[in-house]
Parts: structure tokens; C-alpha cells; sequence
């Protein structure tokens, strides 16, 4: 049991993704933590879809698996079905998601916090975050109970201002059954961040067994059955199960134009922005209507459950439309709702508030991570716990933060759009935001950051002994491959002729060989002896170095270029307003983004080459100036 | 004093542009001693001045003149300097600088010299002051040649090919993040057809823009000032039998002409307006509107009044202004420059034009942001890059592999941005959404 009285160095607000992979990294490093939750129940609750990753996302939970978090390893254990997505579109952009089952999940994470050493959890809801000299100092829960801390990771997820629409009635919420946490928010709203307000959705959910599965199509899990942790393999798994796919027809469509002058998103009741790429059903009706048919993914809530999630008819419809909705659907004729579709609109603070460590640039020791943030996402919110996790605990313990750059993690990509640029709608991964796409891949992200990870006290021995294989296995094979040469009239070369139609014209190394697009590490396996004994991931993760070797040195120069001006660093208070050469627009843009560098500042669109030789001779003026006058205080 | 080692070499005409002259092409950052070599074949001796010719890569002379080099941290900007004094002109400016370019060094952008010598620490902070006003001026000069320089057909075309580019990545962007949405562009034969035409379109572009049909090349001078100041017969004397014509073409509204000429070396479009003044007539309002918006674009503003009126300063503009009296023959006041940007002439007589064409020229020669053979250069290097990611894209596509082609279709994106300005992945990200519907 936590006494108020303890000082913890990190207190984590929140149980969701964010919270729980926040407490969990903190905890790892050694900081004496203490995760606050409204409900211990409810801690990793998907309150969403079903399922973990996808393109892009799914680059984000082994990055945060590789640095020990806990998302992959829930996800392995409560997957009931797995695949693996653009097989045919090449390493870098291949995905892999899981269907999910709620209970095993929610099992699997509360697992890991209640074994984790060092992280203590506790049933209460703050209403206040004690500040002192503008730094975070504890929380007050609604008992009155008072939690000192040395930091606060803040991850608050949809319940800060949360209010759940059906129709044109509304009501306060969190979540579906869940109380929002309106004191907190109002305390929130109090302090200097700029809070704004979006919205998000989700469907109405069906009973399995009053739906026709005869008459949907069946989408069967990927064999070989990937996973999601590097430390899992498929027997880790559960029972699986297949997904079915139905779809909206023109009926359907009839009923929801009919049913618009009652949606709340229609008639202006809410007002926070929805994600373009997540749009509700009525949304795509109305946008996209010259299409007759739109495709739902009907997936499975779990093992234990029939209940279903039909992916793809988010609505925030009244409920009368919804039912008419779904039974307009092939095989859900006589479907029964279970709970109905709602939108739920919920604060948010421009996270250009913050530092690059997540943490708020007007409160010190204060860290927001996840929704809070503008973000939607399980993926994106985990990912940004972990980083806050880390970073409260580095803080505490009088270290630098620590911030991947945008060549190294999804992570980084992550935190660097969202301080840099801020965002107005929930912000979610793509791999085209990744402008180093193709050194940024999953099969990559333990080589990227476990070493990193392990310097940070993140990554156990046990992960770090398989990793050390893995690595080594791989440099092994690259040096097999290195010594190996081929004289174009060799017995080699014949049979490599033979396997793969690539005729060898001069004396080169089996690497060399790798390099050429039609060829693959199989053929080589099959007329080379001896790689065939390297482990198969080791030779798989060759052949990707090898393939994509001329694009990552070429991307190469472009970061080395990236570097000098990261080494600039613009004051944060800089007055971009007084700087004449600028333009009024750029000169809004820099002051609402105060890039920390003339890097970051260069990537905010329509910073010109000009504006940044500008801003380097003003960041060089403004520390000439500071030093005079330190100088000119000491004498 | 600390140094910062640049890893790249900078290089730019130094000099205004105009015959008669010297030109210099500066160059600074660590290969300057290198690209010395190459373009005068020896190597040369810091600090000293060394008459040579300037050579192409076959060994061509370009141009004779003197060549410097300057050692780090002893020179203008605190790194190697090699400056390459030749005779002038324009086009032989351009041939030096584009073999400078060759031997590896990258075009400077405005005022990157002078930020350069800031950052090594060889000016002062009261300089420093004085650099941000040259910046400034600088960058705007720039944005103005790039309108310039992309005015008309030549823009129109690059708009096109980047919305073309565009349009094909957020498709195979698409594909690659929504895979679940059923488009599989390796599928889609039309893929390649589309990149061929696109190809086939910058080859053309490529062409006619090399040719130079497509850009307007120097400074543009814009007449303006009330009807019946003198304008045109100003205008006609300017561009007279003692200036080299090129063309002389009626200007799309029928009270506008343009005529391209030599002013002593230094290529100008003079274009003469119509009076600003408020009219109800719609035909004369649509010919004030497009003087106001050529005034916008110009580099050099020479504002008409007659002498017996009264006021001595030009109107305040974002462009230098050259204030001409005219009808001193009226006035009986003395023809000549009366002060910097004041002149008094007589159209009809043609007195006082000898300081009008010397005022002209110093207006022309301020502009001291990149010239219309720079931007153009850039433009199509620019263009030859696009091309090149062009063709591998194809190949990619040939291999199967998506990724990479759609790597490759981001490259020539960027390179067709660096013209048009850059598409952000949020723009991108936006153009999906609209072209497909997304989303679960």
C-alpha cells in the first residue's frame, strides 16, 4: 500500500497505453514509480478496435518493444489472429497486426505492471496537479489524498473534457460507461497550455450470434503466422480465429442520408475536429458519393465473447438509424446491437507546448503522453508513454533527455511532428510520414534501439541475450557472404545462372551479388554451401541491407547534411516577431512552433533557405548578446 | 574564435550583372583549391593574383581574367575563398560558374557568403546588423526573380508535371499505407504508362527550356505615372535605334508594351504601362489592373512626372524606383541627374538620357539576389534531376519493388519542388484522403 506521504520519483497519471508503457519504462530504469488509475479494471483497455498495429503502427510497437516495453508482448499473448500486411510491397513497408481479445490483453499488461519492480499502482482519480515555482511537484486525488513526486507523466487520454455523442443527445464521458475527468480538465484549462478539442468515434458493436457469418466473406490469419515481439514466436499465441468481411450497400447509404439532420456531426453539435483517415460512415456516405458498396472488417472482440466489432461503420447517428444501418447489411439482417456507435469529442493541448521529451515547456517535471497530446491511436499513445516514461525518469535522475531522431525511430518521427508542427486532427502514423522509410523498418528496430535501450537500464538480460544472438548471427552471415567471391566462369556462377537468370560477368562477392534486385538470399542458400546454417532471420535481415544498401547511403548524405544545423540551437524565447526579413505568415509559424534548432525550424513547411540563413545569424546574435551581458552582470 | 568546417562549397556570381565590367565568380568552402585546379590547371599560390584562363572540362578557354585563393581562416568568409575574376557578361559569367558548379560545388543562397563570414566569426555584430538588411533585401530580390523567371508557359508547365508527380505518388503512397483498401498499383498497368508520360513531358519541357523560349531572362523595368506624362515617348527613345532591339511585342491588353533589349550588357525588359488612374471604362480598369500587378513584379519601378509639377521623392515601393522628370523643355530646368533615383530629361529632344540609362543601370546592377541565368541554371538542374528519379522510378516499377519506386517518385518530387515550392506530407497526406476513401 502507497502512503501519501512516500515521494515518488515518477507519478503517472493515467491507465491506458500511454500510462501503463510510461510506468512500466520508468520502473524499468530503476525510478520509484506510482501509476494512478480512475480503475484498476480497466488498466490497458483497448476502448477502441480490437486490434494492435498496422502499417505504420505496427513499426511503432517493435520500436517500443525493442527498447522492453510491453505492448508487443500483451499483443503475442492475446492475439487471436495475425497478419502480415504489404507481404508483396517489400520489407520496409510490411506490417504486422493482431486481432486482440479485450480480456486476455487487459490480462497480459496488468501481468506486467503488477510483477514489475519498483512501480506501485493505486485506485484514484486526480483532480489537481500541485505546482510549486513552476515545477510539478505531486497530484491530489479526489479522496484528498496527496502524492508527492519528483515528476508527473500526464496521460489522460479522451477523459479530459470528455463528452459522448449518439445522435443529438450527448452526455459527459471518458469513455462508453467510463466518468471523464472534468476536474482535472478545468484545472488543466487553468494553466498556461493552449487546449483545443477533437473528436473520434467508434461503432455500434454486434452479437456474433444473430449475425449470417454464411454470408460474409472469411479472412483467415497469414501462415507462416508472424508475430509481433521480437522475444515471441507463434506458440506464444492463443487459439485464432478468423475476421469476416461484409459491406454497406446503397440501402444502407438511403438510410444514412435520412438519418443526417439528426447527426451531431451535421448539425453542428460538435465542434472538434474528427482524423480524415478514421471518417464515420456518414462521413464517407456524404464524401464519397458516387460509391456503392464500402467494406466492413468484422472482427472478433475476443475468445470468450461472441460479441463483434464491425470496423468501418463508425457513427455517431441517433440509435433508431443505426439499427436500421446495420440490418440494411448482407449477413446482419437480424443483428442485434449490443452497444451503440458513439463519437466522443475530449480536450487536447497543442503539443507544440512541449519539449521534444514530452515534456511541457511551462511546467517543468510535467510530461504529457498519448491522447492528451493530439494523437489517436493504441500505437501512437504507447509509443509516447515510453518516451515520457523514460524522459520523467532521466529527468529525475539529473539526466539529458533522451529524443531519437527522425532517422532513427518511428518514435521519433512521432514526437518530432508533433512538437515541431502540431496537429489539427488526431495525429496517427503513416509510413509516409517517415522520410527515412526505408531504414525505419520493423524487422530493423531491435538493431536500431535495443543498444540504446539497454545503456538506458530498459532492456532486460534475457532480451539482450537474444538480441546479442540475433546481432551477431547477422554479422556473420555478412561477413560469409563478404569472403565469398565469384569468377564469372565458375561452378558457382553457373548455378547461380541457373536458380535466379543473373549471369556474373565479373569477379564479385556474394554481398555484390545480393545487391541485384531479381536476386534472393534463397537462391544463393541453394547453390552456396554453408549460408544455409546461418539462422534464417539472420540471412533475411543480409538480404534487406543488402537490397536496399544504395538508398540508405544515399540517405546518409541527406541526414549528414541534417546534422550542422541540429547543432544550432535557436533560443526558446526568441523574438521571431522582430525579425524583419521574415514574413508575417513564417514568423506565426516559428513562434507557435519554437523549433529548438535550425534543423527543426527548417523542416516546419515554407521555411525558405533565406528565412534560414536569417535565423542562424539571429541565433548567433542572440547568444553574442546574452554572453555580453552575463558578463557585463558578473563585472 | 570558433570555425565552423562547412562540408560543402558554396559558389555565386559576385559581381551585378552588366557588360563592360569585371565579373567575379566567388567560391568558397573547402574544395576551393581543388575546383582552382580544375578550372585554371595549376595550383595557386594563397594571396597572390594570377593571370589564367579559364577552362572547360575539354579544356576550352572561357574566359581570361585573374584568379585568387584565399586560405582559411584568412579570407572574406574564414574558409578556402577562390574568387575568378574574368571580363563580364553574362553568358560568360554563367559558362565560368556552371564549370565551377561541375568541379563540385553547390549553388550559395542569398546572402550564404556574408552568413558564412558571420559564422566564422570575420565580421563584427554591428556588421552582423547590417548583413540581416542584405539578407532581407537579398532573399526578396530572389523571390522576385523566381516570379520572374517562372512568369508564363515555363511555370505553367512545371505546376503541371509537379501535379502530375503528385497525383501518382498519392496514389502509390496510398496503396503502400492503406493496404486493406484494394489498391495495388504494381497491379495497375497504367502505373507505367503514366510515369512515361510524365517522363516524356520533362524531356520536352527540358528542351524548349534550354532553348530559353520559355524564360524571361533580366531585370524588368516597369514605365508607370499618370496618362500623357511622357511614358511612351520615353520609352520609344529608350529602346531606339541606339539600343539593340530584340523584340518588340503589343502586350496582351491594348495599352501595354514590352520590348527585350541590351542596356550596355545587362539584358532588360522594359515594359510600358497604362496610366493609373480610376476609370469606369472596363476595357482601361482590366489595363490598370495589369499594371499594377506588373509594378508588383518588376525590379526596377521608373515612375514618370513632369518636371513643372511639384514633389521631389519617388513613391516608396517594394522595388527601387527611378523618379524621371520629364518635359524639361516646359520647365527650362537643366537636364541630368539631379540626385541618387532623380532624373530630368526631355523625351523630345532626348537630353539628360545619358543619365538616365547610368541610373538605370546602378537600379539594375542593385539587384544583388541571384540573376535570371542563375535561377534558370538552377531550374534545370532541377529538371535533370527530376528526370533521372524519373527513370529509376521506372525501373523500380520493372523490379516489382513499390517502395522504392514510390522512393524514387519522392525524390523527383523534391527536385520539381525545389521550382514550385514543396509539397509537405500533411498536403499529401490530404490529397489521399481526398482521392480515396479511407478508413475503417
Amino acid at each position: 500500500m502507497t502512503r501519501s506521504e512516500d515521494i515518488h520519483d515518477v507519478v503517472v497519471i493515467g491507465g491506458g497505453h500511454a500510462g501503463t508503457e510510461a510506468a512500466l519504462a520508468a520502473a524499468r530504469m530503476g525510478a520509484s514509480t506510482l501509476l494512478l488509475t480512475q480503475n484498476i479494471e480497466t488498466l490497458g483497455q483497448m476502448s477502441c478496435n480490437p486490434a494492435i498495429g498496422g502499417i505504420g503502427k505496427s513499426h511503432l510497437v517493435r520500436e517500443i518493444d525493442a527498447l522492453g516495453g510491453a505492448m508487443g508482448l500483451a499483443a503475442d499473448a492475446a492475439g487471436i489472429q495475425f497478419r502480415t500486411l504489404n507481404a508483396s510491397k517489400g520489407p520496409a513497408v510490411r506490417a504486422t497486426r493482431a486481432q486482440a481479445d479485450r480480456v486476455l490483453y487487459r490480462g497480459a499488461i496488468r501481468g506486467m505492471l503488477e510483477h514489475a519492480p519498483d512501480l506501485a499502482i493505486f485506485q484514484q482519480s486526480v483532480v489537481d496537479i500541485e505546482i510549486e515555482d513552476g515545477r510539478a511537484v505531486g497530484v491530489h486525488t479526489d479522496m484528498g489524498l496527496f502524492f508527492r513526486a519528483r515528476s508527473v507523466v500526464l496521460t489522460t487520454g479522451t477523459f479530459l473534457g470528455g463528452r459522448i455523442h449518439v445522435g443529438l443527445e450527448n452526455k459527459p464521458g471518458g469513455r462508453a460507461g467510463d466518468a471523464p475527468s472534468n476536474a482535472l480538465a478545468e484545472r488543466l484549462r487553468a494553466m498556461p497550455f493552449t487546449v483545443d478539442r477533437l473528436k473520434t468515434g467508434t461503432p455500434p458493436r454486434i452479437a456474433g450470434d444473430t449475425v449470417d457469418f454464411d454470408r460474409l466473406e472469411v479472412q483467415h490469419g497469414d501462415e507462416p503466422r508472424p508475430v509481433m515481439s521480437f522475444l515471441s514466436n507463434a506458440d506464444d499465441h492463443p487459439r485464432q480465429l478468423p475476421c469476416h468481411v461484409a459491406a454497406t450497400n446503397e440501402h444502407t447509404h438511403r438510410i444514412i442520408r435520412t438519418g443526417l439532420d439528426r447527426s451531431p456531426m451535421y448539425t453542428g453539435v460538435i465542434e472538434g475536429v474528427g482524423p480524415r483517415y478514421c471518417p464515420s460512415i456518414e462521413d464517407k456516405v456524404v464524401r464519397f458519393a458516387d460509391r456503392t458498396e464500402h467494406r466492413i472488417f468484422v472482427e472478433p472482440e475476443g475468445l470468450d465473447t461472441n460479441e463483434l466489432y464491425p470496423n468501418g461503420i463508425s457513427t455517431s447517428l441517433p440509435f433508431d438509424v443505426q439499427v436500421a444501418l446495420v440490418r440494411s447489411i448482407e449477413g446482419f439482417e437480424r443483428a442485434h446491437i449490443t452497444r451503440p456507435g458513439y463519437a466522443i469529442e475530449y480536450d487536447f493541448f497543442d503539443p507544440r507546448g512541449l519539449h521534444h521529451s514530452l515534456e511541457t515547456r511551462t511546467v517543468s517535471h510535467l510530461f504529457f503522453a498519448g491522447q492528451i497530446n493530439g494523437t489517436t491511436g493504441y500505437e501512437e499513445a504507447a509509443a509516447q508513454g515510453l518516451l515520457a516514461g523514460i524522459n520523467a525518469a532521466r529527468r529525475v535522475a539529473g539526466q539529458e533527455p533522451w529524443v531519437p531522431g527522425r532517422h532513427e525511430a518511428y518514435i521519433g518521427v512521432l514526437v518530432d511532428d508533433l512538437v515541431n508542427l502540431g496537429t489539427n486532427e488526431p495525429y496517427r502514423m503513416f509510413t509516409s510520414r517517415a522520410e527515412y522509410r526505408l531504414r525505419l523498418r520493423q524487422d530493423n528496430a531491435d538493431l536500431r534501439l535495443t543498444p540504446v535501450g539497454r545503456d538506458m537500464g530498459l532492456v532486460d538480460d534475457r532480451r539482450w541475450r537474444t538480441f546479442e544472438s540475433r546481432r551477431e548471427s547477422i554479422r556473420a552471415a555478412t561477413a560469409f557472404l563478404e569472403a565469398q567471391r565469384i569468377a564469372p566462369d565458375s561452378d558457382i556462377a553457373a548455378a547461380l545462372a541457373a536458380r535466379c537468370g543473373e549471369s556474373v560477368s565479373k569477379e564479385s562477392t556474394l554481398l555484390e551479388f545480393l545487391k541485384r534486385p531479381r536476386v534472393r538470399a534463397s537462391d544463393i542458400a541453394a547453390a552456396v554451401p554453408g549460408l544455409a546454417a546461418f539462422p534464417a532471420d539472420a540471412v533475411g535481415q543480409v538480404e534487406i541491407q543488402a537490397k536496399y544498401d544504395g538508398y540508405i547511403r544515399r540517405q546518409d548524405e541527406e541526414i549528414a547534411k541534417t546534422k550542422a544545423r541540429e547543432e544550432v540551437a535557436l533560443p526558446d524565447d526568441l523574438d521571431y516577431a522582430g525579425i524583419s526579413g521574415l514574413s508575417n505568415e513564417l514568423k506565426g509559424k516559428l513562434a507557435a512552433a519554437r523549433p529548438a534548432t535550425l534543423e527543426r525550424a527548417a523542416r516546419i513547411p515554407g521555411v525558405t533557405p533565406a528565412a534560414l540563413s536569417l535565423l542562424r545569424i539571429v541565433a548567433r546574435r542572440h547568444a553574442e548578446s546574452t554572453r555580453t551581458e552575463a558578463l557585463e552582470r558578473s563585472a | 574564435m570558433t570555425r565552423s568546417a562547412s562540408a560543402d562549397t558554396i559558389a555565386a556570381v559576385a559581381t551585378a550583372p552588366g557588360r563592360g565590367g569585371v565579373g567575379i565568380v566567388r567560391v568558397s568552402g573547402p574544395a576551393s583549391a581543388d575546383i582552382a585546379q580544375g578550372v585554371v590547371g595549376k595550383k595557386l599560390t594563397p594571396r597572390r593574383a594570377e593571370f589564367a584562363d579559364f577552362r572547360d572540362a575539354a579544356g576550352e578557354t572561357l574566359d581570361q581574367g585573374i584568379a585568387l585563393y584565399f586560405e582559411g581562416p584568412h579570407s572574406f568568409t574564414g574558409e578556402d575563398v577562390l574568387e575568378l575574376q574574368g571580363h563580364g557578361g553574362p553568358v560568360v559569367l554563367d559558362l565560368v560558374l556552371s564549370r565551377v558548379l561541375e568541379l563540385g560545388a553547390r549553388w550559395a543562397n542569398p546572402g550564404e557568403f556574408s552568413e558564412r563570414a558571420f559564422v566564422n566569426g570575420r565580421i563584427d555584430l554591428v556588421q552582423a546588423e547590417a548583413i540581416l538588411d542584405l539578407v532581407n533585401s537579398a532573399t526578396r530580390q530572389a523571390a522576385l526573380g523566381a516570379v520572374r523567371s517562372l512568369s508564363g508557359a515555363f511555370s505553367e508547365h512545371v505546376h503541371a508535371l509537379d501535379r502530375r508527380v503528385l497525383a501518382l505518388r498519392v496514389y502509390c503512397e496510398a496503396a503502400i499505407d492503406f493496404a486493406d483498401e484494394e489498391i495495388d498499383f504494381l497491379a495497375e498497368s497504367d502505373i507505367g504508362d503514366r510515369l512515361e508520360e510524365i517522363r516524356d513531358v520533362l524531356t520536352a519541357l527540358r528542351s524548349e527550356a534550354a532553348q530559353g523560349a520559355l524564360l524571361n531572362d533580366g531585370s524588368s523595368i516597369v514605365f508607370a505615372g499618370a496618362p500623357n506624362v511622357g511614358k511612351s515617348s520615353i520609352f520609344n527613345r529608350l529602346s531606339g535605334d541606339d539600343q539593340a532591339i530584340v523584340t518588340a511585342i503589343p502586350g496582351t491588353t491594348r495599352d501595354t508594351l514590352t520590348a527585350d533589349f541590351d542596356l550596355d550588357g545587362l539584358p532588360v525588359r522594359v515594359i510600358d504601362t497604362a496610366g493609373l488612374r480610376d476609370t469606369d471604362d472596363p476595357v482601361e480598369a482590366e489595363g490598370v489592373d495589369r499594371t499594377r500587378r506588373a509594378m508588383a513584379e518588376a525590379d526596377i519601378v521608373v515612375e514618370v512626372v513632369e518636371d513643372l509639377c511639384a514633389g521631389t521623392a519617388p513613391t516608396r515601393r517594394q522595388a527601387p524606383t527611378l523618379l524621371v522628370r520629364n518635359k524639361t523643355d516646359l520647365s527650362g530646368r537643366e537636364p541630368g541627374c539631379v540626385e541618387a533615383g532623380v532624373v530630368r530629361v526631355c523625351a523630345l529632344t532626348g537630353d539628360g538620357f545619358d543619365d538616365l540609362v547610368a541610373e538605370l543601370k546602378r537600379l539594375a546592377g542593385y539587384r544583388s539576389g541571384e540573376g535570371a541565368f542563375t535561377a534558370r541554371r538552377r531550374h534545370l538542374d532541377a529538371l535533370d534531376a527530376a528526370g533521372a528519379a524519373l527513370d529509376a522510378a521506372a525501373s523500380r516499377l520493372d523490379e516489382g519493388e513499390g517502395e522504392l519506386l514510390a522512393e524514387e517518385l519522392r525524390a523527383a518530387h523534391e527536385h520539381l519542388g525545389t521550382i514550385v515550392g514543396e509539397t509537405s506530407t500533411d498536403d499529401l497526406l490530404g490529397e489521399i484522403f481526398a482521392s480515396f476513401c479511407i478508413g475503417k
